[in-house]
């Protein structure tokens, strides 16, 4: 009989079975998302693939870490959608690659910020957080209005639909021109003012 | 039916969950049969002195190893988790979210619903009410009026007598049931406005509000008023609720620095409030309403039973609005 005698004595085996072993939590739970109708198609017709400033506004929250801070999933608690609206479901998610769900909540979710606020909030908040909110401890990101530099914008959307985001031609083709002579502060505004507004006006 | 695509899946993770389970339940069953010689060790030694004592496992933790595999599989049949079957208790979270709504509904709701029945200025007056209301604002409000209502540079202030879109009930709820749009044009209606005009122009704003400016300037501003700023502001740059700000009071939107006019003046102005009506619902926004309101800076509504009621809600509210505060 096999005991864990033989295991411990010969590496390749115990590697064979650890695999084993933890790949059942994979197989059950992960590979099977890839196959479900509420994981792979948009909740509705709001949800949209971002368009060329709003994917270049994206990188820039991946750039500068906000998902350190921000979450972008509401729970399905009271406490929650009564803040922040509707709780966040995963079609809505089905063009983020990744996703910026985040686990951690310094300051509030962003699940559903789109249309929260004026984009000329979003402009003096981002430079400076406490130019609005006095009691605000979130860092001031004041580089932020210079030229966005985004050459490679077309290939990042050629990329992201190889992983199933449908960008037509055209789309990809001005792309350059959609964020010619914007800021960065433009692209994040653009990228925020536009986030979970699929499911907005139910709570 | 199920949200798999094909029922493949389902087949795979019931029977991948059910061997796993199973193999748990074999595995240790089949190994309880294997000889133990207690007090001596396996023999295996690694890591130069590290040995094992070959005891068979202690009792409790047999038990509880079994007890877990079977309370896994009691799981399994209650909730849903065993491919897309849904579990006897017909758990969702969903469902769970719902009933967590229906439960708050049933408590607060008739406490909303008393208040929506009254009219602004009373529930105003009201401490409950005014408690509540302060707590939807330090919620929904303050990220651009402030927690003291007192705004920032581009967000109005809420606690003065001076009204962008008009500080009636009516109109505060207005406000925010479907948010205001606010646009001043680079140059106004002048677009050939040249920089030593706009100069011009900043002192003689400057001056509409008893603020130091050069009087050669205001002069020629004065002047230029007329042609650039008027159809929005009037004449006398008193400003028009709804149209345009008042500028020959001391309250500055922006700020009332000669360069900030200037950039004003250069740029244009946008901002926005945006509508809260769909998300808050009726009832919030009746609490809110009142509860800026009762700030200090409201007018009495047109109607004449408010009117009777509205002075002495704002006199009570006017002395405290340190309560909004923190």
């Amino acid at each position: 009989m096999l005991t864990h005698d033989k295991i411990e004595r010969s590496v390749p085996l115990l590697i064979i079975l650890v695999i084993l072993t933890i790949s059942v939590g994979g197989l059950v739970e992960i590979v099977p998302l890839f196959f479900q109708k509420s994981t792979t198609t948009p909740t509705n017709e709001l949800v949209k693939p971002y368009d060329a400033l709003r994917l270049a506004g994206r990188d820039i929250y991946i750039r500068e870490g906000c998902y350190n801070c921000h979450s972008q999933m509401i729970r399905p608690f009271r406490a929650e959608t009564e803040r922040y609206g509707h709780y966040s479901v995963a079609g809505e998610f089905v063009y983020d690659h990744p996703f910026q769900w985040g686990s951690k909540r310094t300051g509030p979710d962003l699940a559903r910020v789109g249309g929260r606020y004026s984009d000329q909030w979003h402009r003096v908040h981002l430079l400076n957080p406490r130019d609005v909110v006095q009691e605000s401890n979130m860092p001031a990101y004041s580089w932020l209005d210079r030229p966005l530099k985004e050459p490679n914008i077309g290939a990042k959307m050629a990329a992201l639909r190889k992983v199933g985001v449908p960008y037509t031609d055209q789309e990809i083709a001005e792309a350059p021109k959609a964020v010619q002579g914007k800021t960065e502060l433009d692209a994040m505004v653009a990228y925020l003012q536009g986030l979970g507004l699929a499911l907005k006006q139910t709570r | 039916m199920s949200d798999f695509v094909s029922g493949f899946w389902n087949i795979f993770v019931a029977g991948t969950v059910l061997v796993s389970i199973v193999a748990c339940v074999v595995l240790l069953w089949a190994q309880s049969s294997a000889t133990h010689n207690p007090g001596s060790t396996t023999g295996h030694v690694w890591d130069e002195d590290l040995q094992e004592y070959s005891n068979p496992l202690p009792s409790w933790w047999r038990w509880l190893y079994y007890i877990t595999c079977f309370y896994g599989l009691f799981y399994l049949v209650m909730y849903p988790g065993f491919g897309s079957f849904a579990g006897q208790f017909g758990w969702t979270s969903d469902g769970q979210y719902q009933n967590e709504m229906k439960k708050a509904n049933e408590q607060y709701g008739p406490i909303f619903k008393k208040f929506l029945s009254q009219d602004v200025s009373a529930v105003a007056a009201n401490p409950e009410a005014k408690e509540m209301g302060q707590r939807l604002f330090l919620t929904y409000c303050v990220q651009c009026h402030g927690a003291d209502g007192k705004g920032s540079k581009g967000f109005p202030n809420l606690t003065d007598k001076d009204w962008l879109f008009g500080g009636t009930p009516e109109q505060i709820k207005e406000s925010i049931i479907n948010g205001r749009n606010a646009v001043m044009p680079a140059k106004g209606v002048k677009p050939d406005l040249t920089g030593d005009q706009i100069k011009d122009l900043s002192g003689y704003v400057r001056s509409l509000s008893g603020l130091s400016a050069d009087s050669l300037r205001v002069q020629r501003g004065k002047e230029l008023f007329g042609a650039a700023c008027a159809a929005c502001h009037g004449a006398e740059g008193k400003g028009m609720v709804g149209v345009a700000p008042n500028l020959a009071d001391k309250v500055w939107l922006y700020s009332s620095s000669e360069e900030s006019i200037t950039e004003t003046i250069t740029k244009g102005r946008e901002n926005r409030m945006p509508a809260f009506g769909e998300f808050l619902g009726e009832a919030k926004v009746h609490l809110l309403t009142a509860y800026v309101y009762g700030l200090g800076g409201g007018e009495p509504a047109a109607a004449a039973p408010a009117a009777t009621v509205a002075p002495a809600a704002a006199a009570q509210a006017a002395p405290e609005p340190a309560a909004a505060k923190k």
